[in-house]
């Protein structure tokens, strides 16, 4: 290293070579790490750019819910992954008030509005318990004690002929309504 | 014997061990090591014993284990009762998760008050402190991977609270869960994170922590008024080490007696106690779940419970942020001056109160009285006897109308709400009557679910309780 020649006339040259053949191989390895990371992260952050569904989704008959009463219902994922199993229903809470109208039906998301926890229907106390941190809310969702912060979420519903139809919504439920 | 030796002596030289891995073993330590108080300093390479048996029981139980929601459940199930050995395997990795969680906390206290993070250890208490999120993040994934409905709501309940981080809430979120909902994709992600992900941080910053301790050296015993000084401390550090005796064997054969003994109870635990039985398979449309952390979480979940409701948002991503923001600046802001804990009055204080306040507050998640008590609603006997026809209805509307899974009378019910047993010696009739309609003070209002009879009878019943 230390020769005679690398002290004279050609240590510019040395140091300019070593340094560009540093930069070359930052430059590959950094080239390798684009070539290899940008399609993994691409491929894992695809969720956040996808657009949800918001279909409406049948829930059942009108004539299954007496007024007056309050049923726990599922609906289906229209396309669920294959191996979902269980994990494509979701369970909602339905609420008959009126014979029709506007005001004809309430449905809440089972999640409480503190953490999401499922709420309990308590049919004889009229009340939605949640079991996680003891949230109360009345038969109209509003907030009758414990820590929710405000009355459970309500989702957007339509009736078609007999039908009673249902609006698909994602998670967090705490950002929306 | 002498063919064994004779083996092992072929393989060291041809591998070069004298000079990589048996010269790392035989690196110098203080000579106080040899006294009692080197027991302090096996709480690391325990943990470390600790964590080999996780990947060990981990890859076993991965052989069996189905990462998809429609059949992860039962495989594990199978490994749990079908399978030879399965439920001691998968005791052993739960219980060594516990396991885990109590030696790094364990490990990083006496680090902390031997004031071994100072200079120039400064590095290895920050690759520790990554160890340290880590080792919770494992414990935290590995639990969602029961499938089973509390696992299940877990991962609800994460995915909410996730999304209360501030602007990137929501992405948050949907990252977690893999799409709009909890479903197919999001177990496979937890899977693969629990598996891979956090494995792959693990194994890199072990590397680089052993690497520091052995580079930087074990600490010596703190003396007070022996306070660490910058520029001569690696000095004085090298004259100790002249004197030094060798870790292998010297020091590290209390290592493994540590190891042995914490090896031998998790194993112990999981034959004799076993891996708690898993509650029903996860189902959105079961809203019957008890979404409720492993122990070593349950202070957090107690926590959510008992702060005023205003400062949540505050509490869920503020604590955690402002403990580990202050983990990791520890060695930053006290890099030098005394590091005997009986010279640092303040230093105790921070390990004393944040555990005392974590241990009642995982009590407390425990006890959970701020849960309505939904089951098992009879009055005892004692309650009912010689009641009157209108307190008799009251009782049976006690129950009916579960006043009970919030009141508790005589002892039985809950303890959301005040105890009833006396309740009318401390309130008059016409205020029974007045709190149970409009509620008040965290109870719901019952003038919509009681007819003004029910309501007589009630107040009835609650009358003679004094």
């Amino acid at each position: 290293m230390d020769s005679a020649g690398a002290r004279g006339g050609h240590a510019l040259n040395e140091i300019s070579r070593r340094r560009f053949l540093s930069r070359v191989t930052v430059g590959l390895s950094a080239l390798i790490g684009g070539i290899v990371g940008l399609p993994i992260l691409g491929y894992l952050l695809a969720p956040l750019f996808r657009t949800p569904s918001d279909e409406l989704v049948p829930v059942g008959a009108i004539a299954d819910f007496p007024i007056g009463e309050t049923k726990l219902v599922s609906i289906r994922d229209p396309s669920p992954l294959a191996w979902a199993g269980q994990t494509a229903d979701t369970a909602l809470w339905v609420r008959r008030r009126a014979a029709e109208g506007p005001s004809m039906f309430q449905i809440f998301n089972v999640n409480c509005t503190h953490l999401g926890c499922p709420v309990n229907w308590q049919a004889a106390a009229k009340l939605f318990l949640c079991p996680c941190h003891g949230g109360v809310y009345y038969s109209d969702g509003s907030v009758a004690g414990g820590p929710p912060p405000r009355p459970l979420f309500e989702r957007e519903w339509q009736v078609s002929g007999d039908r009673l139809l249902v609006r698909q919504q994602p998670l967090p439920t705490v950002k929306q309504g | 014997m002498r063919w064994l030796r004779a083996s092992a002596s072929w393989l060291g030289e041809r591998f070069e061990l004298e000079d990589s891995l048996m010269a790392v073993l035989r690196h110098p330590v203080p000579r106080e090591l040899e006294r009692p108080v080197g027991w302090w300093y096996v709480l690391g390479s325990a943990t470390l014993a600790i964590f080999v048996l996780q990947v060990v029981t981990g890859v076993g139980l991965a052989m069996t284990y189905v990462p998809a929601p429609n059949s992860a459940y039962d495989s594990l199930q199978f490994i749990s009762h079908d399978a030879t050995l399965g439920a001691v395997v998968r005791g052993m990795h739960y219980f060594g998760a516990g396991a885990m969680v109590v030696l790094v906390l364990a490990h990083m206290t006496q680090v902390y008050l031997f004031g071994a993070f100072k200079f120039p250890r400064e590095a290895n208490w920050l690759t520790g402190s990554l160890l340290l999120l880590a080792t919770l993040a494992m414990a935290f994934t590995g639990q969602l991977l029961r499938w089973d409905q509390d696992a299940f709501w877990a991962v609800v309940v994460a995915a909410e609270q996730a999304a209360r981080a501030p602007i990137v809430g929501e992405w948050l979120t949907r990252l977690i869960v893999a799409g709009n909902n909890v479903g197919g994709a999001t177990l496979t992600r937890f899977y693969a994170t629990h598996v891979f992900l956090i494995p792959a941080a693990i194994f890199g910053l072990i590397g680089m922590h052993l690497y520091l301790v052995v580079k930087r050296g074990i600490s010596e015993p703190p003396v007070p008024g022996l306070p660490v000084d910058r520029p001569s401390y690696r000095r004085r550090y090298a004259d100790m080490l002249r004197r030094g005796i060798p870790f292998w064997p010297d020091s590290a054969w209390r290592d493994a007696v540590a190891a042995t003994v914490v090896v031998i109870a998790v194993l112990l635990l999981a034959a004799i106690v076993g891996a708690p039985d898993l509650s029903k398979p996860a189902d959105p449309t079961n809203v019957v779940a008890d979404p409720r952390p492993d122990w070593y979480f349950l202070g957090y979940f107690a926590i959510l419970a008992l702060i005023p409701p205003a400062t949540e948002a505050l509490v869920i991503v503020g604590l955690p942020l402002f403990a580990f923001t202050f983990l990791f600046l520890v060695p930053l802001l006290w890099p030098d001056g005394e590091r005997h804990w009986s010279r640092r009055p303040a230093a105790i204080a921070a390990v004393a109160l944040p555990f005392i306040a974590y241990a009642s507050l995982t009590v407390a998640g425990f006890e959970s009285p701020w849960v309505p008590k939904l089951q098992g609603g009879t009055l005892p006997a004692s309650v009912t006897q010689g009641l009157g026809d209108s307190q008799r209805r009251g009782a049976d509307l006690f129950v009916s109308k579960v006043c009970f899974a919030c009141h508790a009378i005589e002892g039985a019910g809950g303890h959301r709400g005040p105890d009833l047993s006396h309740v009318a010696s401390r309130m008059s009739r016409d205020q029974i009557t007045a709190r149970i309609a409009t509620g008040g003070g965290g109870m719901p209002a019952f003038a919509g679910s009681l007819t003004p009879a029910e309501l007589e009878d009630l107040t009835a019943f609650l009358q003679v309780r004094r």
